[in-house]
């Protein structure tokens, strides 16, 4: 049942470009993006029990990166060098971050990574780095010419929307294999019980750390395509309302589940687009629908749909 | 660094230090007690704000609106944690994130719809906007003592609560123990209600006082709620102590930093959080073993 939903699903987004307009096309490869940026939460919030409340600092380094990349702003730059480039510099970033705040646990935690985003933030905001607040402008788009073949074209918007799909699909299946691996059943032992594991021997410190690492790094890739598609870098995208909004999506699904990230980062943006869409004051009905969700659907919406079939609780 | 600018960057780094420490002190007992991690804090500072703005403007008074204001932030407090806060002591803290940061989404939209979205000043008092000479050319603004002073006795009046009374000393216990002194049959709830609106009432009072000497503007409330976060770190989750110490050391990190490194200054903060969290990962004063 389950596969064959998943299969539906993934049809339906490979034919979406061939059926909607350039409108949809762009507002689900937006969507796609912020899927990926929601799974490496997940893998933070859900698997390892790190609620971070800083994840934007990762995607907004690298989305920067895209920028500072290039030695000039009408420069070309390569898809193959800028992106490591940036996937490197967020998980660096992460690395130090998360080797300071994984000296704190719980609500501790939770301040400190959201202190330690805002000034990631704050760099961006007040330096003379790319535009200071006002952000820059990505006036050419990275190229993916490997020699003389140009196997796609990211200011495309369909060929944007396909590479987005190959990396969503890439992301999950990535980090479906770390979970089946024993380095993903030491982050699920760290979060059911973190003593016992370091009484089996464990060094839990490096075990959370290497997963905030590469959740930090996964971020990254997120965030260099989100300035890719936006065609502008600002400090609003290491903003704190960014950390909030992805949080949002893995409970809004269901932590612990990374198709439960997908279907929040889904639900959330299509909640934004509709409300957005009605009033100005879009925030009101926003705020009153995250706390709705947030009382009536602990398990997330993943988590009350399995209620409904009856099945076993989404934890897993 | 002539005298009168180093005594004038001293006077500001107390006033910010100090208002800081009215909003954090909120934040950390209701942390503290409660265990609710409560981003929603610093919009109580920004309606405080935009409360001293509206009833300024309707009273023609400052001291009448911050009276009032003050009255108002009680009861909005003591409303607020029984319709709302109370059903959060049962969930864990990534939802009571979640769910105080809808909070916030809902008070900024409410504040936009009455008041607007633009920037507003509040006027000084006219006997309080002479201006105290200082050296030769520098001055200080007499409203900006009357900021530190009154926050020093509030702040003063907060510990005397807190250390001297009846209240105070089952607000202590219910910091370093919720359990014993639910067991001991003193009324949790109430107690919950009472700090809940304590708190709400020091994070207006700071924004009602602080708008004549900052402007009234949309987000003023995140901006601080995040130092606040830092302020707790640093001091220690549930400590008032902590709170005081934490809040005048970034008072004067950040007012000097302003001077030495301006481009640098909003980063300053952070990294004396850095610091801080490697010499001492659970703060300067803890009271408590949340």
């Amino acid at each position: 049942m389950r596969r064959v939903l998943l299969a539906i699903a993934l049809l339906a987004l490979a034919i979406l470009p061939l059926v909607a307009g350039k409108f949809y096309v762009d507002l689900f490869a937006k969507i796609m993006i912020m899927a990926v940026f929601a799974m490496s939460l997940d893998l933070l919030v859900g698997v390892t029990g790190l609620v971070s409340l800083g994840h934007a600092a990762f995607f907004g380094l690298a989305s920067y990166m895209v920028v500072l990349a290039a030695p000039d702003k009408y420069a070309a730059v390569s898809l193959w060098t800028s992106l490591p480039i940036a996937i490197a510099a967020s998980a660096l970033l992460a690395f130090v971050i998360g080797a300071l705040a994984l000296r704190t646990r719980g609500v501790y935690f939770i301040m400190v990574t959201l202190a330690f985003s805002q000034m990631v933030y704050f760099v961006f905001h007040d330096t003379k780095i790319a535009g200071g607040s006002d952000g820059a402008y990505i006036y050419v788009k990275p190229q993916a010419n490997v020699g003389a073949w140009s196997p796609f074209d990211l200011g495309n918007g369909t060929h944007f929307y396909y590479a987005m799909l190959a990396l969503l699909v890439l992301t999950f299946a990535l980090l479906r294999l770390l979970l089946a691996s024993r380095f993903g059943h030491a982050l699920r032992g760290i979060r059911s019980n973190e003593q016992r594991m370091r009484a089996l021997g464990f060094n839990t410190y490096a075990y959370k750390l290497a997963a905030f690492t590469v959740a930090g790094a996964i971020a990254g890739a997120a965030g260099y395509f989100a300035a890719v598609q936006f065609g502008v870098v600002n400090p609003e995208m290491a903003s704190w309302h960014q950390s909030a909004n992805v949080l949002l999506m893995v409970i809004l699904g269901g932590v612990g589940n990374l198709l439960g990230a997908v279907v929040g980062a889904f639900a959330l943006v299509l909640a934004q687009d509709f409300f957005s869409s009605l009033t100005k004051h879009w925030l009101l009905p926003m705020g009153a629908f995250v706390i709705i969700a947030v009382m009536l659907l602990p398990g997330g919406l993943i988590g009350a749909w399995q209620a409904l079939r009856g099945g076993r609780s989404g934890h897993g | 660094m002539d005298l009168p600018i180093f005594l004038i960057q001293v006077l500001n780094s107390v006033q910010y230090g100090l208002l800081l420490f009215l909003v954090a002190s909120g934040l950390t007992l209701i942390f503290g007690i409660m265990g609710v991690v409560n981003l929603a804090h610093g919009s109580f500072y920004m309606l405080g704000a935009y409360t001293a703005f509206t009833l300024s403007s309707l009273t023609g008074n400052l001291f009448t609106a911050i009276a009032l204001g003050v009255v108002l932030a009680v009861a909005f407090g003591y409303v607020l944690e029984w319709v709302f806060f109370s059903f959060l002591y049962r969930r864990d803290h990534l939802q009571q994130v979640l769910l105080t940061y809808g909070l916030i989404l809902v008070f900024e939209e409410i504040r936009s719809l009455t008041v607007g979205d633009d920037v507003h000043g509040v006027s000084v008092p006219a006997s309080l906007s002479a201006s105290l000479p200082l050296g030769s050319t520098m001055s200080y603004p007499i409203y900006n003592l009357f900021i530190s002073v009154a926050c020093l006795v509030v702040a003063t009046l907060l510990f005397l609560l807190l250390r001297k009374t009846r209240l105070g000393m089952m607000i202590r216990a219910g910091a370093s123990n919720r359990e014993m002194v639910r067991s001991l049959g003193i009324d949790i709830d109430f107690l919950f209600r009472v700090v809940f609106a304590l708190g709400v009432a020091l994070a207006a009072f700071a924004g009602m006082i602080a708008a004549p000497a900052s402007s009234v503007y949309p987000g003023m409330g995140n901006q601080v709620l995040i130092i606040c976060f830092v302020v707790v770190v640093i001091g220690g989750i549930g400590s008032v102590t902590g709170a005081l110490v934490a809040a005048l050391l970034i008072g004067f990190i950040d007012t000097f930093g302003k001077v030495f490194l301006p481009d640098y200054s909003g980063i300053l903060v952070y990294l004396l959080m850095a610091v801080i969290l490697v010499w001492r990962p659970e703060g300067l004063f803890r009271e408590n073993a949340v």
